[in-house]
This record gives C-alpha cells, structure tokens and sequence, in this order.
C-alpha cells in the first residue's frame, strides 16, 4: 500500500522542530532515517497529521568522545556507526551489533535515535545501550532531561519519550581499557530479526552485564545470572551453572512461530557461545 | 481530504531535475511514474525484498523507505544510469544464469556493485551477506553469488569461475 497523505515540514534547526512539535503534539511524528516509520505508514499503521523531517539537523549527527564517555547524536546512522573509529577503539560491542541490523540499504537510513525511538524488542542497539548502561538525552521545547536506559524502555514501541520530546544524544560510559564486548543473536536468515540475541560486557574489576533482545516485551538484563558470573572465576563448571540459571530467568512470551522454550533454548546457546569464547 | 505537495530540485542518472510531488510519495514511485525510469521495481512496500534498491548520494537505499521530498537537493542514480558501471557485471548476470524473470535484477546488480566498491575480493559467503537484502524468487541465489564472484575474480585479474 502507500502512505497515508500527511502535512510535511523540515526545520532547519532543533529548535524550530522543537517549536513545532510543541504546537501540533501527538498529530505531530517525527522523521528521522524513516526506516521503520516509513514500513509502518505504507501498512497504514501509522497516520500522523504532520510529518516532522529532523533528518536534515547537523547537531544531531556527531559522535564525541568525553574523558569518561562517548556521546553519539540521534541522528547518527547504523552505518556512520559501524565505520567510526572512536567507536571501534572504545565500544566495540557496537560495530558488532550493527552487523545484524538489517541490510547494507537500510543501515545507510537508519539512525541510532530512531531505532531506539522505535523500541522494538528485538532491536540489537536498544539491547546494547542496555548492556553499557547509557542515558539518553530528551529535548523539548520545555527544556532537556537525561533519562536513564532502565527507565527509557516501557514497553513494545513504548518509551519515556513525550510527543514533544526528540531523541537528540545517547551518552555511553567508556568501558574499562580492558574490558571485553560481545553481541550475538539468531536470526533465520542474515538482517532478519532476531529471535534472541545477547549483549555482554565484562570487565576484570566488575562483574558482566548481560542483556537479552527479543524474550521480553523490552531488552532485559539477566540480573541473576550477572551476580552468579560475577562471584567467581569463569571455568567450565561455572559456564554451565550460568547457562542453566539464564534459562531460568527469562521467560519469552507466547509465539506462534517461535514458542517461548525455543527462544529460552537460544538465549542459552548464545551464552555459552559468550562463555566458551572467554574461556578460551 | 487534499493532497499535500512539496517542489523538489535533485539530480537524477546525471541530469537537473524539478517537479512538484505529493508529500507522501516514496522514491521509488517517483522514479518511474513521473520520470519514467522504471527499471527500479517495487515488490514489497516494506523494505524487505530489495527491489526498489537505488543508489542516493553514493550509497544504496531502499527506494520505498524513502519519500521523495527526502531526496531533495540529493544525487539519485537508478539502473538506467549505472550501464558504464555494471557492463561486466551484466555481462556475467547473462552468461551465468544470474537472472529468470529479471524482477530483482537491477537492485541485485546496484547492491553487487557497491559490494565489489568496497571490498574488490568478497568471499562467497561475503557475497551471500550482503546481498541477503534482495530477495530473488527464481534462480536460488547460487547463480547470483556465482556471477557476482565471477566479476570478483575477472577485476582483480584472475580466471573467471
């Protein structure tokens, strides 16, 4: 089908996106690389009044490095990401990520804020901003707020976003120089999405972050198993007792295609693809 | 309700172009049906099948994930302006059977050709991957990734496969 017929406005500025959004609320949708949006308007599932295109706002599309952090723009693409080499030397998990994220067509749209924005369950960046505990910056007209990562995602395609908030900037803490990355996810063919993946990141000082796509309504963290990987050395022994434990802990919804034992089965599969790796 | 529209300026196959378009047309429509190049398809609607795969500023996209307003001030190449690029790539589509009923052909051959931009010596899996975002509903793929190989191999010098 084709899109629904719509206002269209491109501000030249943040501001005058800002001040738009604030006029015209919820009839109001943001255009970002339009990638999931654009899918959503031909299956007439979304009929926004008016479409904002911030697509075009330079601001948002910086990556920066901070003593302790690095700050990507909303506007950043999957593949302006996947080629940043402050983003290979300091977060590599990402780079890794991006690999699954669709096609090489798409991810020359796509943007960081606007998969985030977009929330999808299985969305491979939501579940490593998770893993590395990121903030994510929200602008309005009232002003701006740092949300915190546990606090952003609500829901399937729900977030703590307002009407009249953008997405502008995702702040990352920079890992410890020596700590380790690692995404994996099954999908049944290369772009597709995922039936599970996992975002891992450990350090020697700290214990691992685990974070799960697509087994819950949102990414999740694998508290538990976390805590156990966190108390003791990893061996063999140890991997299995963890592998055990996550499959305890999530708990995948209903599926026609894909019934919640199977996608527990992966999680635990992808862990101890992780495990095995360090040990080795 | 009224149609809501919006003029745009971008360059198209190497040539000045202005029209006014409805907001929310997608690339791809304009492309064919108000400037006639109609060898970009539309299969899915939904960024799946790769059909529509045009090249915008220097990289592929999908031409339904995209308005047409988006592509203002933009460089749009389609197939038809890409034959002094693809001539061998073509070439070996036809000698090896790459294509049955050609539906997928010109976004398979856009998507090829940024994959041998960017890496002249792709491995056949390599080549599986990257062209995972065009689906073809008749060859089985083996024929495609044998062509896309075959060129591989005659532009770095060495016998066809």
């Amino acid at each position: 089908m084709k899109a629904p017929n719509f206002e269209y406005r491109r501000p030249e500025s943040l501001t005058e996106a800002l001040e738009l959004l604030a006029q015209h609320g919820d009839d109001a949708t943001i255009i970002a690389g339009g990638q999931s949006l654009l899918a959503l308007l031909n299956f007439r599932m979304a009929a926004p009044e008016l479409l904002v295109d911030i697509g075009r706002l330079e601001e948002l599309k910086q990556i920066t490095g901070g003593a302790d952090h690095v700050e990507i723009g909303g506007l950043v693409r999957h593949c302006d990401l996947a080629a940043s080499p402050l983003i290979a030397q300091t977060l590599p998990l990402l780079p890794q990520a991006i690999g699954h994220i669709a096609h090489p067509a798409v991810r020359h749209r796509g943007t960081i804020g606007g998969s985030l924005a977009m929330a999808d369950p299985a969305a491979e960046l939501a579940a490593c901003c998770l893993a590395l505990d990121a903030t994510f910056s929200l602008v309005s007209a009232r002003g701006q707020r740092w949300v915190g990562v546990g606090d952003f995602f609500q829901g399937v395609y729900e977030t703590a976003l307002e009407s009249d908030e953008v997405l502008t900037a995702i702040r990352l803490p920079k890992p410890a120089p020596d700590s380790v990355g690692i995404f994996k996810e099954v999908a049944r063919r290369q772009g597709d999405f995922a039936m599970a993946g996992l975002a891992f990141v450990t350090a020697a000082d700290s214990g691992p972050r685990i974070a799960l796509l697509g087994v819950a309504d949102r990414p999740m963290l694998a508290r538990r198993t976390m805590a156990f990987l966190k108390d003791s050395p990893l061996n063999e022994a140890r991997a299995k007792e963890a592998v055990d434990l996550i499959g305890t802990e999530v708990d995948p919804p209903e599926d026609p295609t894909y019934p919640p034992a199977y996608r527990r089965h992966l999680v635990q599969v992808l862990l101890q693809r992780v495990l095995m790796e360090l040990i080795q | 309700m009224t149609t809501r529209t919006r003029r745009l300026a971008l360059t198209v196959n190497g040539e000045a172009v202005s029209r006014e378009v409805p907001v929310r047309q997608n690339l791809v429509d304009f492309l064919r049906h108000d400037l006639g190049f109609t060898g970009s398809h539309v299969g899915c609607e939904q960024g799946a099948c790769g059909a529509c795969t045009v090249v915008l500023d220097d990289e592929t996209v999908r031409g339904c994930l995209v308005l047409a307003v988006q592509a203002d001030g933009c460089d749009v190449r389609t197939i038809e302006g890409s034959g002094d690029l693809l001539g061998d790539l073509r070439q070996s589509f036809h000698e090896l059977n790459a294509l049955q009923c050609g539906f997928c052909t010109p976004g398979m051959m856009l998507s090829a050709e940024e994959l041998l931009q960017a890496n002249p010596t792709p491995s056949r899996q390599e080549i599986r991957d990257y062209l995972s975002g065009n689906f073809c509903r008749c060859t089985g793929y083996q024929a495609i990734v044998d062509a896309v190989a075959a060129v591989a191999a005659k532009r770095q010098g060495g016998a066809a496969s």
